[in-house]
């Protein structure tokens, strides 16, 4: 089972994200399980979403405590401890940054945040490309896509099947675009885990 | 375009305090009506206060346990219950000799719908409570989901627009003339977009002895499906249009509106709000609804003669200066 | 037809396949995403039933009332506070007779306030004689509410479908949603036996003196006799169909030669499942899921509790002065049975704290160091204030 937890702030379509991934998986025959850690309804506020995506019939229901990905939409919420807290040592991050991981490493020496070398961290700009595209500061599209690509978890022409069951018309065909160009933007496969015999 | 004032106002502004009953930091969404009205309000009034609170957006975004954005005492008990907690407190606070003043702030839902019942037994026996509604027309923190005081045509949750239905089938319910029927001394309607008559109005209220209800027009930039940074303009137009009629009733009687100068089409207000956006749609139910929107609109206009060009009593002539609040603070 | 639903979604079809005439609700965290469903499939045209967008919960129950009592299938949805506010009102209609289904989106209740998942809303109106199954998934929650229905209109009982606030309704997983052919062979339309009509002018709702109140209050309580048949008729007939169960009145999962079992309710019986697969629990264990809590199934407790030792009962509702509610009539269903287990009640996961799978093997070391018979579980000592003071602002 890989579970999978995004860090993003209200009005970013982070729990969207999350129902995107599930239904990616769903696509491709695997089970999912995607919801939000809830608050108020209120833009700007932190939220954390979960993903869990496995070949079985998934019946944890818990809070996702010890992810093997993080995808943060926000760069701002890795200066929050809570933000890193489970994830495993082997982990990898896909932040939303317009920095390069090195770059955003060193900010955060600089005030005291020491990530781990062993942590595997990309970004995309991805807010960037969304505003180009969308005119809205709405990352999902090419961070999703990014996120697949890196970790080979699903493709990203189940995602896109995902992202077409919830929008249509020009709306689809720009986020779709996004979907090509995140994946893009990073190494395919760089993050798959190897499958064992 | 008026003259200009002789007396440099932004200095005279500096130099009087405000009174903050709300601090800042707290979570409300950029741009929200709700926040700002509040806030005004508890200008005016001054510190020796007492907030009763129902349920909602401004009880949710200032109390995320265990901060607070409050200056002033202040009570969360339910959502239905505010104007009858408030009576409880302003019963004990005469039983002790006290004349600090008792607020009930709610938001459309705990006033209009679930809160009425309350609302009307507190004015009926005539407590001495201010009562404000902050109007953000639906159920806004649970997501968007219709009120008594959604207006006709409005796009919520529960009043989607779709093949066989165009938003909100029922009309925003008149609240202020069912208030008022209650024979209260002071009711009035005001907006966030008219902070010196929205303040005038709070202190009008503390003024009288006995029930004051204050219905505070207060735009949701996300339910409404507008920019954050037009809470303002948008709730300017809902003025200019006639849609919101800004007035003051006492004992029954209308006692005086804030006339449009510059009155709007409704299709203007409707505009840079997605929940009026499909009345927009060149269709024969979209065009049907728009013109019922406008006709409500003109109702109102013509029921209290709202055109006019002369300015009205509370005119500040673009000169926002603060004044101290109430006649009992300071 | 397979798809990949929210909770909330699923439900909202779940009822739309129902075909109910009337649907009353007042919007309240979190079981707005089922009521806005169904109104958007209204909205298309897509389900014929009147929404009737009412001013509080009071009225949301007071209207599904009126309309079963007048021979429209009728449904609500609440959670929490609404579900207290209605709370006459649920008496009411289970008194009356009147067939209704509600989805009770579990949620904690104020004060302190709380818009997260505990089981205090439906906990307490369980004496307001309404039928109350607990779904432990999104698709049990999807099937028990087609066989509220067919359960309500047989018993003349309503019936509470609760299902775990955020936990369930905001999740989104994989639903079978059953075909409309499979719920209409299932479910036929609804005939009720006292209907308001002027064909047949039948009082509903008078005084009733001492002379005759005791026996029409032991006709209530007879019903939940049948409602039992009713709710193992309606699992066996429905899964017939769709070729799944829903869990009857209790399931028993596990090691059943196991000398120790845990017994839960709703979504935290997942994790626990999934703990005791994944080999967290360190030893054989026996799982009960609890299904219905009202009509409360002693004797299934008793079967699936032998062999036992020790019963590990979980809460995630407090009787405050008491204790764990389940627990309680657990004990209650097991006293005077010789070989009844040791019974641990532990309270966990009030106002939506988080369960994790882990906690349930320390629950079972902690059964070995002489754990008193109840405690909240995951309370945090560091968290209780320090002082009676209360906190005042700096300024």
């Amino acid at each position: 089972m890989v579970e999978i937890r995004i860090h993003g702030r209200g009005g970013q379509g982070n729990v969207l994200a999350a129902y995107l991934l599930a239904t990616a998986a769903f696509f491709e025959e695997k089970f999912s399980q995607a919801f939000p850690s809830f608050g108020a309804e209120r833009r700007g506020a932190p939220i954390t979403a979960f993903v869990r995506i496995d070949a079985t019939p998934i019946l944890r229901r818990s809070q996702v405590t010890s992810p093997r990905y993080l995808i943060l939409a926000d760069d701002g919420l890795l200066r929050v401890s809570e933000t890193l807290s489970g994830l495993s040592p082997e982990g990898a991050i896909l932040v939303n940054s317009s920095h390069a991981p090195e770059d955003l490493r060193k900010r955060l020496e600089e005030e005291g945040i020491s990530l781990g070398t062993g942590l595997r961290i990309a970004t995309i700009p991805a807010t960037r490309l969304a505003m180009e595209a969308l005119g809205r500061p709405i990352p999902n599209a090419p961070l999703l896509s990014a996120f697949l690509s890196l970790t080979g978890i699903l493709s990203t022409e189940s995602l896109g099947r995902a992202f077409a069951g919830r929008f249509s018309g020009d709306l689809l065909t720009k986020n779709l675009a996004l979907v090509s160009s995140g994946a893009s933007l990073v190494s395919e496969n760089l993050w798959k885990e190897p499958t064992h015999a | 375009m008026s003259s200009q004032p002789s007396v440099d106002t932004t200095a005279l502004r500096k130099l009087q305090p405000r009174f903050s009953g709300i601090e800042s930091g707290h979570g409300a969404c950029q741009g929200c009506g709700q926040a700002l009205a509040a806030r005004l309000v508890l200008e005016a009034a001054g510190p020796d206060v007492i907030v009763a609170n129902a349920t909602g957006c401004l009880e949710i975004f200032t109390t995320p346990w265990p901060q607070s954005a409050w200056n002033v005492p202040w009570i969360h008990s339910l959502f239905e219950n505010v104007a009858a907690v408030a009576a409880g407190i302003e019963v004990a606070l005469r039983a002790q000799g006290r004349t600090t003043r008792v607020l009930a702030f709610a938001g459309d839902g705990g006033t209009f719908d679930i809160g009425f019942q309350a609302l009307s037994g507190m004015l009926e026996r005539n407590h001495d409570v201010l009562f404000v509604c902050f109007d953000n027309e639906a159920y806004m923190n649970t997501g968007i989901q219709r009120s008594g005081s959604t207006p006709h045509g409005a796009w919520t949750n529960t009043s989607p627009a779709g093949r066989v239905r165009q938003g909100k089938r029922h009309f925003k319910k008149d609240l202020l003339t069912i208030i008022s029927a209650h024979g209260i001394p002071y009711a009035a309607t005001a907006s966030v977009a008219y902070p010196s008559d929205l303040r005038a109005k709070v202190r009008r209220a503390l003024d009288v002895s006995g029930p004051s209800f204050l219905l505070l027009h207060s735009p949701c930039p996300l339910g409404w499906g507008h920019d954050s940074a037009q809470t303002i303009s948008v709730d300017r137009l809902a003025v200019e249009t006639g849609l919101f009629p800004i007035l003051e009733m006492e004992r029954g009687k209308v006692v005086s509106s804030m006339k449009i100068r510059n009155p709007r089409p409704v299709r203007e207000y409707a505009l840079p709000q997605f929940r009026f956006r499909h009345l927009l749609m060149d269709t024969p139910e979209a065009r049907e609804e728009l013109e019922h929107l406008q006709a409500l609109a003109d109702a109102n206009i013509e029921r209290y003669d709202l055109l006019s060009e002369a300015p009205g009593p509370r005119d500040s002539g673009g000169a926002d200066t603060v004044r101290r609040g109430g006649s009992r603070w300071g | 037809m397979r798809d990949v639903l929210e909770g909330s979604q699923a439900i909202a079809r779940a009822v739309a396949l129902c075909r109910p005439q009337v649907v009353a609700a007042y919007p309240i965290t979190p079981q707005t995403h089922i009521v806005e469903a169904l109104a958007r499939l209204i909205a298309d045209g897509l389900l014929e039933a009147e929404l009737v967008s009412v001013e509080s919960e009071f009225s949301a129950a007071s209207v599904v009332l009126g309309a079963a009592s007048a021979g429209s299938r009728s449904y609500t949805a609440s959670a929490s506070q609404g579900i207290l506010l209605m709370s006459e009102v649920l008496y009411n209609i289970s008194g009356l007779r009147v067939p209704v289904v509600l989805t009770c989106a579990n949620r904690a209740v104020s004060s302190p306030v709380s818009i997260w998942n505990d089981h205090q809303d439906s906990m307490s109106v369980r004496d307001s004689g309404w039928i109350q199954l607990y779904c432990a998934d999104n698709q049990e929650a999807v099937d028990t509410t087609i066989q509220a229905f067919r359960i309500s209109e047989r018993t003349e009982l309503p019936v509470m479908v609760c299902v775990d606030g955020f936990t369930l309704t905001h999740t989104l997983e994989p639903i079978d949603l059953p075909e409309a052919g499979q719920v209409d062979a299932f479910l036929p339309p609804f005939r009720f036996s006292r209907s308001l009509s002027s064909a047949r002018p039948l009082t509903q709702g008078t005084l009733v003196s001492p002379e005759f109140f005791t026996e029409m209050r032991s006709l209530q309580h007879g019903a939940f006799d049948l409602a039992e048949q009713e709710i193992l008729a309606a699992d066996r007939d429905f899964g017939a169909l769709v070729g799944r169960d829903s869990g009857g009145l209790l399931r028993v999962e596990g090691d059943r030669e196991a000398t120790v079992g845990i017994l839960a309710m709703g979504s935290v019986y997942g994790t626990l499942k999934d703990a005791h697969r994944s080999g967290l629990l360190g030893r054989p264990v026996r799982l009960l899921c609890l299904r219905a809590f009202r009509p409360f199934p002693s004797r299934a407790i008793r079967e699936a509790s032998e062999g036992l030792s020790d019963l590990i009962v979980l809460d995630r509702s407090l009787s405050p002065g008491s204790g764990g509610i389940v627990a309680h009539e657990i004990r209650s269903a097991l006293y005077g049975s010789g070989r009844a287990p040791r019974i641990v009640n532990f309270v966990v996961g009030l106002g939506g704290r988080n369960v994790p799978g882990e906690i349930f093997q320390e629950m079972l070391e902690a059964l070995e160091k002489d754990p008193p018979a109840f405690s909240i579980f995951d309370l945090d000592p560091e968290k209780l204030p320090l002082s009676k003071d209360p906190v005042l602002p700096t300024s």
